[in-house]
């Protein structure tokens, strides 16, 4: 079936059987590698992306769900100029090691700081629980988004 | 003059042209066979060479892990790559400056010695010459060996190296674009396999229609022997099929293990090859014998990412891009296994997700080449499946530590047996431990290996660390290494340092409270290695260890020290805990001596994910068996540790002294296990001596002391 649908700002139509994941029209119909395998069974957060401002598991959302829908995806966070405040502070912080759970983390945090612009570190954690991080960059990443919610807020560092 | 001993990767890679290159861009190529697995290596080796060049750091450009130019470096293991690439960078760099400069000097017609070198231009008494490294490149001979003879900077010099210098690979791994998960060229097709259940296993019949059925597109079934492959255009379509597989497939002689064996206690009492290390049996009786035993199950490496790689045969020759940790011994496993000349084979790295030791990576290498040799001409994308992954990748052996110490009068240790009982930490692929996977399931699998362990001058592997930094006047290890383990183990992060530093630990602070004494007191009166001395003494003040509250209240506050394989960095952690029904680790302090640092933040880094992932595995982590196999395949019933329950961590480094840099990976996971198990032991009042701390432990450990 044909889905239309917003991608990063960006009007996308792809005819795809409706039981294909999100995540198989991201990476293999739109080339957005930045969202990822990790489990496939919504355990580890590598696929997250934005449905409707909301979190969601890429590897397990239906695109029959989608059409409509307004999608961010890591590669919608900066554009070529100017990263996110986001993923600034994560550099700032180096919060990060292999680096392959962070598409998704820098996903949840966004979304937690579009609604909550002044998270506390509880918050954070709440809103990051879902993902997992094998490398251990945990306090770091926690850093980075308290940092990022101050450069978002006054264009300095929390 | 004698040249000095040359570190081992430039003994097998002398060729000055190697290891460096000078590019038309004004720009210098460096050459490592260690790779970037989120270590941050590649940043610090660029370090390296920008200080021994003297060229600014964005006109270094390394080149990680590539059989066409750069050297063979074995795997990126063992806390090695710094001691041995680093220490190998700047021989090189050295003596590629020291003949840059003789080659500039005769064209200036002055001395070298008049000569400095600033931002990779060359300076006569302080004033431009107009040359420069890349004017008189094409006149150094860089095919020579190297000698190891030209002088190099004292590490007072030092401007790059020491410093803070962001992660070079972290800009495009917070952008979306970094691995090699996410290569995606014109010709590509994705595979899943269907994989043998174990050794032996014949595939007697497979539904075909049924899993093309299941699969619901175009499908390629690639079969070699007990090796199947699903390949598609469509993604999806090939992890369909592979889904599916296991239902259509039927197989003989299947081997079945039983669940019991998943516990460390089974070790004891199976076959095993015995030996002692270290001081001859004692003849005496003892007078004062104490005993401890510790154990650890089987961990899993569970990297974040199921193992991939790329595969490409065309013309006859086969291109694998691969997450393994070494490029060099992929491509000679992989011309072995496929019957390929080693000219026909390209292996190079691409990033993966951290993978903490070897894992899955190098089989994904071989599945990948094995289809795309059938389907020349194109490239072929295999990716493990999350239970593949889970239920294949060769697992952290389980380990069982018991230590028998005689004291002496004074309660100090006067003879130190620790009796090892564990499966082999390396089953790498290539070093006649261990083959790559599908080489099993081929018409004539390999014969199966003998298992060895890494030797005591490699740091050992069930036995690394088991000696104690302590003062022990003989010591003894009786090492047993199990012949056939239900599963296949190998190498993960630190080898046997974890029980074994666990075991010395805990045994030192059932001495300490023997002898009415403070745990960290009673360390320091039989530790007479300065450099431990500092961090085990630094540490405990960051912590405010003489705060300290009486035992099993609840709170517990735990210490303990090592120095990684007995020769490489310190650490030394104190951990803070609460337990109730569970441990809640709430707070780490940790401070290391890695001699000289090339990148601070990068050591407290790798630091840092040392103690979340020691903790994880204390705390939670098992895998589990059932009698098909490994029976723990997902993040539910492997769970690590989370957000919620990571503690506070204070990293902090010593100063260097002069000494050298050392690999810090590893360092440390030992210490912070044993703190973390010290601590619940004051908070409790009474040892759990199994890991991991399971709320079921908890409260056995708590009647027990009811």
């Amino acid at each position: 079936m044909a889905i239309t649908f917003a991608v990063n700002g960006v009007a996308r139509q792809v005819d795809v059987p409706d039981t294909v994941s999100l995540l198989e029209v991201l990476r293999n119909h739109l080339g957005l590698m930045g969202t990822r395998y990790g489990c496939g069974l919504e355990q580890c957060g590598c696929c997250m992306v934005l449905v409707d401002d909301q979190p969601s598991y890429a590897c397990t959302r239906e695109a029959g769900t989608l059409e409509g829908r307004r999608i961010t995806t890591i590669e919608g966070l900066s554009t070529p100029a100017k990263l996110h405040p986001l993923q600034q502070a994560f550099l700032e912080e180096q919060a990060g090691q292999c680096g392959y759970c962070l598409s998704g983390i820098l996903i949840s945090a966004k979304a937690l700081l579009d609604r909550n612009p002044n998270p506390t570190r509880a918050e954070i954690v709440a809103a990051l629980d879902k993902h997992l991080c094998r490398c251990g960059a945990h306090q770091r990443i926690l850093r980075a988004v308290e940092r990022a919610a101050g450069l978002l807020r006054d264009g300095r560092p929390a | 003059m004698t040249a000095p001993a040359l570190p081992p990767s430039l003994v097998e890679n002398p060729r000055l042209d190697r290891w460096i290159r000078f590019q038309p861009n004004r720009t210098v190529r460096i050459a490592t066979g260690k790779v970037e697995i989120g270590q941050g290596v590649v940043t610090a080796i660029g370090q390296i060479a920008a200080d021994e060049l003297d060229v600014p750091l964005d006109r270094v450009a390394v080149l990680s892990g590539d059989t066409t130019s750069g050297p063979d470096e074995l795997y990126t293991s063992s806390s090695l790559s710094i001691e041995v690439s680093g220490s190998s960078v700047r021989l090189v760099c050295a003596e590629v400056r020291a003949k840059a400069l003789e080659r500039a000097a005769l064209r200036l017609n002055c001395s070298r010695d008049d000569l400095t070198v600033v931002d990779g231009q060359f300076l006569q008494d302080g004033a431009p010459t107009g040359q420069d490294y890349w004017t008189v490149a094409a006149e150094i001979d860089l095919s020579q060996p190297v000698t190891g003879t030209a002088p190099m900077k004292l590490p007072t010099a030092y401007k790059v190296v020491g410093q803070n210098v962001p992660r070079r690979d972290l800009p495009a791994k917070v952008s979306g674009a970094a691995f090699v998960h996410d290569v995606a060229p014109h010709n590509l097709l994705h595979a899943r396999t269907l994989r043998q259940p174990g050794r032996g296993a014949v595939l007697s019949t497979l539904d075909e229609a049924a899993i093309r059925r299941a699969a619901k597109g175009e499908l390629q079934i690639v079969r070699e022997a007990n090796f199947v492959a699903f390949v598609s255009p469509v993604e999806s379509v090939a992890h369909a099929a592979a889904a599916a597989a296991p239902l259509h497939a039927k197989w003989d002689n299947v081997r079945r293990i039983e669940p019991e064996q998943q516990e460390a206690a089974w070790l004891q009492g199976q076959p095993s090859d015995d030996r002692r290390i270290g001081a001859l049996p004692s003849e005496k009786p003892p007078k004062r014998l104490v005993q401890m035993t510790i154990s650890r199950p089987y961990v899993a490496h569970a990297s974040m990412a199921p193992s991939c790689a790329l595969a490409e045969f065309r013309d006859g020759h086969l291109t694998v891009h691969s997450h393994g940790q070494g490029m060099h011994l992929l491509r000679k496993n992989l011309a072995a296994a496929l019957a390929l000349p080693i000219e026909a084979v390209t292996a190079q790295h691409l990033h993966g997700a951290g993978c903490y030791g070897h894992n899955g990576a190098d089989d994904a290498a071989l599945d990948a080449s094995l289809i795309a040799l059938r389907l020349p001409g194109h490239c072929i994308r295999l990716q493990w499946r999350r239970e593949e992954e889970f239920g294949y990748e060769p697992v952290g052996p389980a380990m069982l530590v018991t230590l028998h110490v005689d004291l002496d009068d004074k309660g100090r240790p006067a003879d130190w047996t620790t009796e090892i009982w564990s499966p082999t930490h390396v089953q790498r692929p290539g070093s006649n431990s261990g083959f790559l996977l599908a080489t099993e399931a081929m018409a004539n699998p390999p014969p199966e290996v003998v298992p060895s362990d890494p030797t005591e001058a490699r740091g050992g592997g069930g036995t690394r660390n088991a000696v104690p930094i302590y003062d022990v006047p003989t010591h003894r290890i009786l090492h047993h290494l199990i012949l056939r383990a239900p599963v296949r183990t190998s190498a993960l992060r630190g080898l046997g340092v974890l029980p074994n530093v666990c075991a010395i630990e805990a045994l030192l602070d059932e001495l300490a409270a023997r002898a009415g004494e403070d745990p960290l007191a009673y360390r320091l009166s039989i530790l007479s290695d300065p450099r431990a001395r500092r961090v085990l003494g630094g540490v405990a003040e960051r912590a405010g260890w003489n705060t300290r509250g009486p035992a099993g209240t609840g709170k517990g506050l735990g210490v303990a020290c090592a120095r990684y394989k007995n020769r490489s960095a310190y650490a030394a952690v104190v951990a803070s805990v609460t337990v109730e029904e569970a441990v809640r680790v709430e707070r780490v302090w940790c401070l290391a001596d890695a001699g000289l640092v090339i990148n601070p933040d990068g050591v407290r880094n790798q630091l840092e994910g040392g103690i979340v992932q020691a903790i994880s595995w204390t705390l939670k982590e098992q895998v589990r068996f059932d009698e098909q196999g490994i029976a723990s395949l997902d993040w539910d019933s492997y769970p690590i540790l989370r957000f919620s329950e990571v503690p506070e961590i204070t990293a902090d480094l010593v100063s260097g002294g002069g000494n050298p840099a050392l690999g810090v990976g590893e360092c440390s996971v030992g210490p912070t296990a044993a703190a973390v198990g010290n601590a619940v032991a004051h908070a409790l009042g009474v040892r759990i001596c199994d890991m991991p701390f399971t709320r079921e432990r908890i409260m056995t450990a708590l009647l027990k002391r009811a």
